[in-house]
């Protein structure tokens, strides 16, 4: 028993990680629609009314996980990039390609809920927020790193410009919160704080915590899925894609 | 005898003013359009001066930041189209400091003519004079900064499809603190709250982005020529 050995490294290649990739799919799926399922039961029937926000403060469900997720990816994305870049693997430059378009959107689910939150609890769809704004600017970075692969046509290029790129978004990420949360503290007063918030329930906890669960899980398997097209986009010419596509 | 360090900067900056200098129309276009921009902004908003004084600093800025960002398509683009950009990677000096030279000469040329404008704009917006100083010493600070994280995206995007556009989407996000602490010395010193604090953070910034970005966008014109 003891010496079956896995050659993890074996994995690295685009080859062996596509059936992989197409094994571990179903798992990630089925566990985003258990914790997404058990996070909305949570949060919708069981989790009491807020006393200040009534039902509206709901939508904390979808909009915490969605701008976790939206930060965590791109740290993802730039290690998958970073990796690309420094060892020369293709496999982790398709994963960064993967990991963008996920991240983007979770950004962009992010600032709508923001938007969709906003309205019934500030009066505004919009507030120039040190988080909201921050968020904002995560979502160009995401747009910046996937029209930048748009338009390189060689693939191994557009891995390299992007990966640069993604690193250097990294380093400036906290700049950029740093300065954006500097910039409101001196122009608004305490105005809107979501910190603010009285302490939360453990039930809204809990559904917030299985929600973002829900997110990581559906992360993982859009990128897989995404990853696996690539491959197969990649190396359509290799004679292992001929006989898995056939 | 090979040149030392300053030789081959002063080499690629006395290059890039030369040939800038030649092409007097592409220098004053960029100075023009900042200052057309910051003289439309009365237009679309009205004359009163009070509501001028307070926009004074983000105006001139996000102009700045705008006038700075139309150069770099030219950082490397003409050296890249006749083939000196090849010859510079196959140079026996270090590409980042080439890089590192036509930088210095992109600031020269493109960012240094903005802050000496910038009081003769700030007058038209009522700026005391006191904020005028500190308006022009956030863009002598800021400037060099935005043409060193410019180079990394005019490297990026060097030969692509689209790629003033494509310029402008990656480059403009990076721009945000520098626009934020910038702007916000001038405004802070016009509020009276001094404006030290903010000028520096953007020399810390400027400092930072000295040391990495020239090597970031020497490893992003690598990319490009391979």
């Amino acid at each position: 028993m003891q010496n079956k050995i896995i050659h993890w490294f074996k994995y690295g290649s685009p080859q062996s990680f596509y059936p992989l990739a197409g094994k571990m799919l179903p798992w990630f799926v089925t566990l985003a629609v258990i914790f997404g399922s058990a996070g909305l039961w949570l949060g919708f029937f069981v989790a009491p009314t807020d006393a200040v926000q009534g039902e509206g403060y709901r939508i904390i469900f979808v909009h915490v996980a969605a701008s976790w997720m939206s930060m965590f990816l791109y740290l993802v994305m730039a290690f998958w990039a970073g990796l690309g870049l420094a060892l020369n693997t293709r496999l982790s430059s398709m994963m960064a390609s993967a990991v963008a378009p996920t991240g983007a959107l979770m950004a962009f689910i992010s600032l709508w809920t923001g938007a969709l939150w906003g309205k019934p609890m500030w009066g505004t769809w919009w507030v120039w927020d040190a988080r909201l704004t921050s968020e904002l600017i995560l979502l160009f970075l995401y747009l910046g790193f996937l029209a930048l692969q748009a338009a390189i046509d060689e693939p191994r290029r557009a891995d390299k410009a992007g990966a640069i790129l993604a690193l250097v978004g990294v380093v400036n990420v906290p700049i950029i919160y740093f300065s954006v949360t500097w910039w409101n503290t001196l122009h608004q007063g305490a105005s809107v704080s979501l910190t603010k918030s009285p302490s939360m329930a453990v039930t809204m906890l809990w559904g917030m915590l299985l929600m973002a669960l829900c997110f990581w899980m559906y992360s993982i398997a859009m990128t897989l899925m995404r990853v696996r097209v690539i491959i197969l986009e990649r190396e359509r010419t290799s004679e292992w894609v001929k006989h898995a596509v056939a | 005898m090979r040149p030392g360090t300053p030789g081959i900067l002063w080499t690629v900056v006395r290059r890039d003013l030369l040939l800038a200098l030649r092409r007097k129309s592409e220098v004053l276009t960029s100075l023009f359009f900042f200052v057309i921009v910051v003289s439309l902004f009365p237009l679309g908003i009205g004359p009163e001066m009070s509501l001028l004084r307070i926009i004074a600093p983000g105006v001139l800025w996000v102009a700045a930041l705008l006038a700075a960002m139309l150069s770099l398509n030219r950082l490397f683009a003409t050296d890249h189209a006749d083939g000196t950009l090849e010859q510079m990677l196959l140079a026996p000096a270090p590409l980042g400091l080439l890089v590192t030279g036509k930088i210095i000469a992109h600031w020269l040329v493109a960012g240094l003519p903005l802050v000496l404008i910038a009081p003769l704009l700030g007058l038209q917006y009522d700026l005391a004079p006191h904020a005028l100083g500190v308006l022009m010493l956030s863009l002598l600070i800021g400037t060099p900064l935005l043409s060193l994280l410019g180079a990394i995206g005019a490297a990026l995007t060097l030969g692509v499809r689209g790629g003033g556009v494509l310029l402008s989407l990656l480059t403009l996000p990076l721009y945000i603190p520098a626009l934020i602490f910038g702007a916000g010395a001038v405004e802070a010193d016009i509020s009276g709250l001094g404006a030290t604090g903010h000028l520096s953070l953007l020399a810390a910034l400027l400092a930072l982005s000295a040391f990495f970005a020239p090597w970031a966008a020497t490893a992003a014109l690598r990319v490009a020529l391979e």
